[in-house]
């Protein structure tokens, strides 16, 4: 109980994880929300690799959380600027009226 | 004990702001709940000793994606409350399948056990802490071993940034700028006229 493990972490991790899935089945019509619940999941992804890093005294992991963070960004970043362009032609952000490409 | 308990505030927190983002009836809010989630989880990679990448994590995370997410949400003239009907709807389903992946995640963890060898795999072992800083050793490996991957998740950035730039970039019509090609292009040849004036005709 009082003895911090390996498992502690994984157990926030994956409950972290469950949340983000969750969390883009509750909100189905908002896309922000959605993009918030992916950031949600790779945050639990990185406390999965940092975890792993520490308990195994190797640094790698750590490396590699970094370039999730930098993807994660980039992927916010575009993501963002898809929801506002379409915004600004369609003037609506529910996912469900975005069928444009079905043709 | 009190790492123990310091572990337990920021998990909890982590997990209760998590649960605060997606439930939240204003997506401000859980703009807000989220960047309350990454800060406990910059307390959470502080515990395991990555120092550099909790110091990242806020600067990164809660300095430019949330308050782009807050941006974005406070830019959008959205009716939100429209967006959440039908919550009830698709709760069945979203909490059936969060239900099964975290049993299929508690199987995993369930039988999972390090490599006996694992100790002779390490790719890079951590240096003690009194002899380097978590940042330094960092650094000494992106630059080294992984230069490439470094340099790769760079121009992954700029090509973010880029298009970012594109995508909502727009040439809006009837704005008045200055043009100084166009103002140093000017020669007394195509911008004077010279008219002979009759008298008492006028122009």
């Amino acid at each position: 109980m009082f003895e911090i493990g390996l498992s502690h972490y994984l157990i926030v991790a994956g409950i972290l994880f469950t949340l983000g899935v969750f969390g883009i089945f509750l909100n189905r019509k908002n896309v922000i929300i959605i993009m918030m619940s992916v950031e949600l999941m790779l945050l639990a992804v990185n406390l999965n690799f940092v975890a792993f890093s520490s308990f195994l005294n190797d640094l790698v992991g750590q490396v590699f959380a970094m370039f999730i963070l930098t993807v994660a960004a980039a992927e916010a970043a575009i993501g963002l600027a898809i929801l506002v362009v379409f915004f600004r032609n369609r003037g609506t952000i529910a996912v469900e009226e975005i069928s444009q490409l079905k043709g | 004990m009190i790492a123990a308990l310091i572990f337990y505030m920021f998990a909890g927190l982590a997990v209760a702001s998590g649960v605060m983002v997606i439930s939240a009836r204003n997506p401000v809010h859980s703009v807000l709940f989220l960047i309350l989630c990454f800060f406990n989880a910059a307390g959470l990679f502080l515990l395991l000793g990555a120092e550099f990448l909790a110091m990242v994590l806020v600067v990164v995370y809660v300095g430019a994606v949330a308050v782009m997410f807050l941006f974005v949400v406070m830019m959008l003239d959205i009716n939100f409350l429209k967006l959440r009907e039908g919550v009830a709807q698709y709760l069945p389903t979203g909490a059936v399948i969060g239900l099964v992946l975290l049993v299929e995640l508690a199987v995993v963890f369930g039988g999972w056990a390090f490599a006996p060898d694992v100790e002779a795999l390490l790719a890079a072992p951590i240096p003690p802490t009194d002899q380097m800083t978590n940042t330094e050793a960092l650094g000494r490996l992106i630059y080294t071993n992984y230069v490439f991957l470094f340099q790769a998740s760079g121009v992954i950035l700029l090509v973010a940034m880029i298009g970012a730039i594109l995508l909502t970039h727009r040439t809006r019509t009837g704005v008045r700028k200055q043009k100084i090609y166009d103002q140093v292009g000017r020669t007394a040849a195509n911008s004077v006229e010279i008219r002979k004036v009759s008298t008492g005709g006028g122009i």
